[in-house]
This record gives C-alpha cells, structure tokens and sequence, in this order.
C-alpha cells in the first residue's frame, strides 16, 4: 500500500513535469510561429467571434446573476451596521478586480477550452493533423496560433463587459429593493472604482485567455485512442485550466497587491 | 539511387519496436505495395516517408535527401511534391470538398482563386467526383472521402503519391474502381506510388513491386508473380489468408 502510495505520487509528478515540458514547447513553438508569414487575419477572427461573440449569452447571465448575488450577500452584512451605502462600492471593487475576472475565464474555460481540445483531438485521431503536415502546413501555426491570439484579445473584452453586467446587477438589487437611487449608486460605484482595479483586473484576463488556449491545445494534440480519448483529454483541458486560472490568479492577485499598493 | 530508399530504419513506441531495420527502394515510376498484417508498422512507414515521424535510427532518402537533415523549409519543399491518401481520409470537417482538395494551394502557392479553382475541378474529375465540389465531407460515403483525399493529393501535382490502404472499409466493386483509378492515374501522371495494404487482390492488381513487412523488417519483396510463387513459409500463409502457419503459431 506505502509502494503504490508512492508510485501514484511518482506518476503525478511526472505527469505534471510532462505537461509542463509540453506546455512550455509549444508557447515556444506559438509564439515563433505568430510572426512568421503570411498572416491569415480570418482565421483569428473566425475563432474570437467564436471565444467572444458567441459567448456573451452566457456570460451574460452568469455575470449578471453574480452581480445580483454579490449585491444580496452584501446587503445582508452592510444593513446589520446600517451602511447600505457601502453596498454598490463593494460591488463595483469585487467585480472588477476578481469575480468579473475569475468567471469570465471560468465559463470561457469550459465553454471554448473544452470545444478546443475536442476539436483538435478529434482532428488528431482521425489524422487530419498529420494531412495539415503532408499540405506542407505547420499545424501549430494553423490550429494554435489563430486560438491563442484571439483568446488572449477576446478574453479581456469579455471581462469588461461582465463588469459592467455585473454592476447592472447590483444596480437592479439596490435601486429596486433597497431604496439606493439610481444616480447616487453610479456615483458610488465610479467613486470607488480606480484605473488600477480596471486595468489589473483585465490584465490577468490576458493571460487566462492564453492559459485556456495552450492547456486545451496541449490536450487536443495529445490524444490517444478515440472517443474515449478525446473524452479525457476535453475533461483534463478543462480541470488543468481552472487549476492553471486559479493558481496564476493567486499570485496575480498577490502581484498587484504590492506593485499596486 | 532509387527515388525512394530506406536504410536500416528503426522505429519504437513505448519501448515497442514497431519497425527494426527496414530495408527498401522504390525506383521512379513504379508501384510499390507493401503488405503485412494490421499494425505490423506499414502506416509507420509511410509516415516516415512523409517526415511526419521521424525516425530513432536509419535513413529515409526521397529523390536522395535525407529528409531527416532538411529543415522545415526544405521538408515543406518536399511535402509539396508529395501527395498522401489516408485510411480514413483525414478530410478537413470544418472545409468543404473543394476548400479541402484546394487546401494545399491556397495555403503555400500565390495562385489566384480561379487557377486554384480549375485545378480542384481537374483534381476532382481525375477522380470522378466533378459534381460535388460544394458538399462537406460529413454526407460522403467512405470511398467517397478516399477519392476526395485522393483528389487533395491529385490537386498539388505530385510526383511521389503514398496510399495508406485504399481499399479498406468499401465494398468490393468500389476497392476495384479504386484500383483502376490508382493504376489509371499511375499511367496517365507517371508517378512513384507507395501503397500500404493487406488486400492481396488490391496488390495483385496495381504493383509493379510488392514488398512484405513482418516483425519490423522487409521479409520478401519481388514482383507480384514472384511473390505468389515464393517458398516463404510466412508470405506463403499470409498471401493466401490461412488461419495457421507461422505467423499465427
């Protein structure tokens, strides 16, 4: 039971350690293959209406039903002390600097990560990546690049709209069921609210955008077997890139704190 | 030297020796049918030719390069003189049939969309299927796909074209139209041809060269009569389909 203990603690380490090697050759490979010609514009656009346009409905609501939840949650604390004014700060700060963030790059994880690597493994078990090689196409600069660039440029766009469905949601909590007028909560809210809680809370969504687009590539272009193959790879694609979302949030978030007292 | 020659290619996976020591050339011109049994390696080695694997030790010269040593210009070079066929098609879902057999033009040649056009028309009347440029692969029949891959081959002009079992998975009158087109094309174009498969009819019927792989290497190769006249005990069983012999015991 010790020995398999251990063995299992061995397998996970090297798992990771594989991934890690992996991810990091094809940022390399990404990164190389971005600024070499020609630039199919296209294609970046075909796949940001995907990650973004087509994403907003649920954005929406998720973002919309936070905002709500959030201005419910502070409502119960702040009319206890009797600071319902405090209510539409703490909204506005929370959203932008971490919940709009966070679950943008959670529902983006699951919605486009996933429909990624199920894509591409299901292209590598049917050989369609190998007939991209024998066209004499770079499959990491067809497949990879185009997802990495739109997801890093869309991902930021949709946090900043699921801010501003956020606020609206704690906007409708408070001007309909806590007496806060509508104009003194926008004042609130943009009192409150700074350039750097903006600014860094997009700034992480950059790179979440690039995490979701390498990890469930990664996983696309690892698949073995079929189906079932293509199954896990789409459920690990999207566990690794929430763990990846929340960890690099963490030491955003500690980043930021100092560099931006 | 021949056009293609493989020297002592060795290839593993997993510490499972796919192929150990392969031996083959294929002169310009002809057609070459290697056989052997479900994953005894033949798409493997097909894929060497390629450069889509490389290999662990040994050579693989095309048209004497040894495509291990281009870099990826240079292979690219020589991909674009290479057509492939696969088992399944390997057609691009997300791309309509002539976006699929035009694929390879519009992403490395500067040819205008009306040259690109004309030459998917060609590429798909080559292979009988004039009339079906604006379907996607998803309402194809299997032979279908593997004349459309065909097609996407045709459609760069190659002058080496690797089949990776043609004739698997169609019924027997569409394997046969494959086979007169293979050897129809192989006149009319004059190319090499490289065909994998296990359908003896299939080999019978368009080599001018078969070779047999059996446990990582070329056991047998000759023309299709000395081959069906050999002594070899594990050819002899596996050309005429017998439950027991060697390779079974």
């Amino acid at each position: 039971m010790i020995v398999n203990f251990f063995e299992t603690i061995g397998e996970k380490t090297l798992a990771f350690f594989r991934l890690l090697g992996g991810l990091t050759g094809l940022i390399s490979q990404a990164f190389y293959w971005t600024f070499i010609p020609p630039f199919k514009k296209g294609r970046i656009f075909e796949q940001a209406k995907r990650a973004g346009i087509d994403s907003l409905p649920i954005v929406s609501l998720i973002a919309l039903f936070i905002g709500i939840i959030m201005a419910l949650q502070t409502a119960y604390q702040m009319q206890r002390l009797g600071s319902e004014m405090y209510i539409a700060s703490i909204v506005a700060v929370s959203i932008v600097r971490e919940f709009g963030p966070v679950v943008t790059a959670l529902v983006v994880a699951g919605r486009i990560g996933a429909s990624i690597a199920a894509e591409i493994g299901s292209m590598q078990v049917t050989e369609q990546i190998d007939a991209l090689q024998t066209l004499a196409v770079n499959p990491v600069k067809y497949l990879v690049v185009p997802r990495f660039l739109a997801l890093s440029l869309m991902l930021p766009l949709l946090t900043l709209y699921a801010d501003i469905i956020g606020i609206f949601g704690g906007y409708l909590i408070c001007t309909s069921k806590l007496g806060i007028s509508p104009t003194m909560y926008m004042q609130i809210t943009f009192d409150a609210l700074l350039y750097k809680d903006l600014f860094t809370g997009l700034l992480k969504t950059v790179f979440f955008g690039m995490l979701i687009a390498f990890v469930s590539c990664y996983e696309g272009f690892n698949v073995e077997g079929g189906a079932e193959g293509v199954g896990r790879a789409t459920t690990r694609a999207v566990v690794t890139s929430f763990i990846l979302i929340i960890t690099a949030d963490c030491f955003f978030t500690a980043l930021f704190y100092f560099i931006f007292p | 030297m021949a056009e293609i020659e493989i020297v002592s290619l060795k290839k593993s996976f997993n510490g499972n020796k796919v192929l150990d020591g392969v031996n083959l050339k294929i002169e310009k011109g002809t057609t070459c049918v290697i056989i052997g049994r479900s994953g005894c390696g033949k798409s493997v080695l097909l894929k060497h030719i390629e450069g889509i694997l490389k290999p662990d030790d040994g050579k693989v010269f095309v048209d004497s390069k040894d495509i291990s040593r281009l870099n990826s210009k240079g292979l690219n070079a020589l991909r674009m003189r290479i057509g492939m066929v696969f088992q399944g098609g390997a057609l691009f879902d997300s791309l309509s049939v002539a976006e699929n057999v035009g694929f390879g033009l519009l992403e490395n040649l500067c040819l205008d969309e009306k040259e690109v056009e004309k030459r998917v028309k060609e590429s798909l009347g080559l292979v009988g299927l004039a009339g079906i440029s604006g379907f996607m692969p998803s309402v194809l029949s299997g032979g279908m796909k593997k004349r459309v891959s065909l097609a996407r081959a045709l459609c760069i002009k190659p002058e080496i074209i690797l089949y990776d079992e043609p004739t698997t998975g169609v019924d027997p009158i569409t394997a046969d139209s494959i086979n007169v087109l293979i050897r129809e094309l192989h006149d009319k174009l004059k190319t090499t041809s490289v065909v994998v498969t296990h359908d003896m009819k299939s080999a019978y019927g368009i080599a001018d060269k078969i070779a047999m792989l059996y446990q990582g290497k070329i056991i047998a190769e000759g023309s299709p009569s000395e081959i069906q006249d050999t002594a070899n005990p594990v050819v002899y069983q596996f050309i005429n389909g017998l439950a027991h012999g060697p390779i079974t015991e």
